[in-house]
């Protein structure tokens, strides 16, 4: 067991690796750099030029890889152009936010599809099954900014349920109650709306697994047994059923990294989505290294815990 | 009480197939007494398997009319939770194939400790382990106490039937029905898998319907033989009697087809089984496979006749019957 997780995380160091590469290289495919637009027209170029070479951004591509992996290695991911702090600063009150919304809307995403794609798998074909198959369709039909925006106006704008923006209170104390409450009421819409969007697709996999496993012969065997249908659902359909959706986790991380650029951005909430927006936008290419390295960092964890999660509940892959 | 452990009379099971219900298992009437093996016969598709899982009342949409009388007591339309107290209790079932009856994801331990947590509640966890243990070495698991707390697939197909059989006999049934038990197995474990259910039958004194297509493990294990067709019994007899004195043509027509010394060429019945939405509901029912039959041989409807005490022909097309080679199936 712990070798095959540590063979698993040796796996991941190239792909990192990789993913460093690429990002870096695609950063510096991009038009401009962090001087365009900032700096007067009117001062000469060649003062500009000076500057550039001062700042380092005139040295061949992988001069500048080097030197930073060589900082990211030492937890140094450079100075924001346009914030003028280190991106490390900048990062760590938005991950944090990003991070929260991120497990509030997995646990949403999952409150929500199993019991659908458990009662829309056992009873198949009804009209209740009709009826969540349906949803799903809906699902994956709407785009998630127009979902987003249109829970923001319902349950935000008219209803007032839901603060419309930012992700705390503006004059709570951390520590306190309030600000934790503060934040879950903040955390909600935006959870939801990414979740329930997203799901869809979870629910969808569930019902056709659990439809799958219920005609599997094992299943006949548990009844021969004399064991009552839900028992059969529960300790013998679901298990099995539940397999792929752990192999899935992973990309669920990943398909959640792009709902929170979306939704971070429309209900202005601080976190890693937006930063990666703005920076993009302003050219601050340091951090947009950062973000964009972090996010291929999760999209990997997130591969390597579903790998981990499968071997522990599937025995058939455990490796010896 | 009566020697009677399982009566079935005019059993009829159908199954709803795009416009309407076709019956798999057609006006079926037989018994099955205790500590006796009774031997199901027929081809694939003719309804034995049908038959077992109206019996274990594993069918999940059928229409099932007729009575099955387990022990004196009508169990075809009894309750779900009635029937869940009976089946892995009193009764028990042996499938076909071993490599997907297990489930993947249990221990064997857990899947055999099932039965005990089902209808022995009052058993603590250790003795289920002792008990399990026990099963397993009587099935011939060697090492039980490894085997306990492995999965299904570090088991070869041989010892997952076994296995099973632990499963089945786990709560000592009355009833066992062995479904095809060897037919996913290599001959040599075929052998030592029939002898097993022999020797666990003897020992618990259960009656035992052992379902096959196999005459060879017919003629070796049962003591009296049904022979089906089309979801019907075309013969049933006594196993000396069946193999000596067959009558109905598909009886004969199925043992003129299995490989004997001096032979040269297989016999081969003309024509297929036809599918459950095609069979013939009036008239015998094998009457297309011997077209060189008249029809006046046959009944217009045929009923089981009892030729001998115990012995039972359906149509009297027997009578007249000769084996003939299907010209179709030459060149």
């Amino acid at each position: 067991m712990w070798k095959f997780i540590v063979r698993r995380l040796v796996i991941t160091f190239p792909q990192l690796i990789l993913l460093s590469v690429l990002i870096f290289l695609l950063a510096q495919a991009m038009p401009g750099d962090a001087l365009t637009g900032l700096v007067d027209p009117n001062i000469d170029p060649a003062t500009i030029d000076e500057q550039r070479e001062k700042l380092g951004l005139n040295k061949p591509w992988y001069e500048k890889y080097i030197e930073w992996v060589g900082g990211v290695f030492q937890g140094d991911l450079g100075q924001s152009f346009r914030y003028k702090i280190p991106v490390t600063d900048l990062i760590e009150e938005r991950i944090v936010n990003t991070f929260w919304l991120s497990v509030a809307t997995l646990i949403f995403t999952y409150m929500i599809a199993v019991p659908l794609g458990m009662i829309s798998g056992r009873y198949n074909d009804t009209i209740l099954d009709s009826s969540i198959t349906g949803y799903t369709y809906i699902g994956f039909a709407t785009p998630l900014f127009i979902f987003a925006l249109v829970m923001l106006w319902i349950f935000g704008y008219h209803l007032q349920w839901f603060p419309t923006g930012g992700s705390v209170a503006p004059e709570l104390k951390p520590g306190t109650l309030e600000y934790v409450l503060s934040r879950i009421q903040h955390l909600l819409l935006p959870a939801l709306s990414i979740a329930l969007i997203q799901t869809v697709s979870t629910v969808q996999y569930l019902r056709s697994e659990i439809v799958d496993t219920k005609q599997k012969d094992f299943i006949i065997t548990a009844r021969a047994k004399g064991a009552s249908e839900s028992r059969v659902y529960n300790r013998h359909i679901l298990r099995n059923s539940l397999l792929p959706i752990a192999a899935f986790f992973g990309y669920e991380i990943t398909t959640l990294i792009t709902g929170t650029i979306f939704i971070e951005q429309i209900f202005s909430f601080p976190g890693m989505g937006q930063l990666f927006i703005e920076s993009v936008l302003q050219r601050d290419f340091s951090v947009v290294n950062a973000v964009v390295l972090l996010f291929g960092a999760a999209a990997i964890v997130g591969a390597l815990l579903s790998d981990i999660i499968l071997s522990i509940v599937d025995p058939r892959i455990r490796i010896k | 009480m009566s020697n009677k452990l399982l009566e079935i009379k005019n059993l009829k099971t159908s199954f709803y197939i795009n416009d309407g219900y076709y019956a798999a298992v057609d006006d079926v009437t037989l018994t099955v007494n205790k500590n006796e093996i009774l031997g199901i016969v027929g081809e694939s598709g003719s309804g034995k398997s049908a038959l077992a899982f109206s019996v274990m009342g594993l069918h999940t949409r059928a229409k099932m009319e007729g009575n099955i009388f387990f022990n004196g007591k009508d169990i075809v339309n009894v309750s779900k939770s009635e029937l869940n107290k009976m089946r892995g209790n009193e009764m028990a079932m042996i499938f076909q194939d071993p490599l997907t009856a297990l489930n993947p994801l249990m221990e064997i331990g857990a899947q055999i400790s099932e039965t005990f947590i089902l209808h022995r509640p009052t058993m603590t966890r250790r003795e289920r382990k002792d008990r399990v243990i026990e099963l397993l070495k009587m099935v011939g698991i060697p090492r039980p106490e490894y085997v306990f707390s492995q999965f299904p697939h570090e088991l070869s197909g041989g010892m997952r039937q076994r296995v099973m059989i632990a499963i089945a006999i786990a709560n000592q049934p009355k009833l066992l029905i062995a479904d095809e038990p060897t037919t996913a197995l290599d001959v040599t474990i075929q052998a030592q898998i029939l002898d097993l259910i022999r020797e666990l039958k003897a020992t618990i004194e259960s009656g035992v319907i052992l379902i096959t297509h196999d005459l060879g493990v017919v003629a070796e294990m049962a003591d009296r033989v049904a022979v089906v067709y089309a979801g019907q019994i075309v013969e049933i007899a006594n196993v000396y009697t069946l193999f000596k004195k067959p009558l109905h043509p598909y009886t004969r027509s199925l043992l003129h087809s299995v490989p004997a010394d001096g032979q040269d060429k297989l016999h081969v019945i003309h024509g297929i089984v036809p599918s459950l939405k095609h069979l013939p509901r009036e008239g015998c029912r094998f009457a297309h496979r011997i077209p060189w039959m008249d029809a006046s041989d046959h009944e217009e409807n045929p009923i089981l006749h009892e030729v001998e005490p115990g012995h039972y022909v359906r149509c009297t097309c027997y009578k007249n019957f000769s084996l003939q080679e299907d010209e179709s199936k030459e060149a």
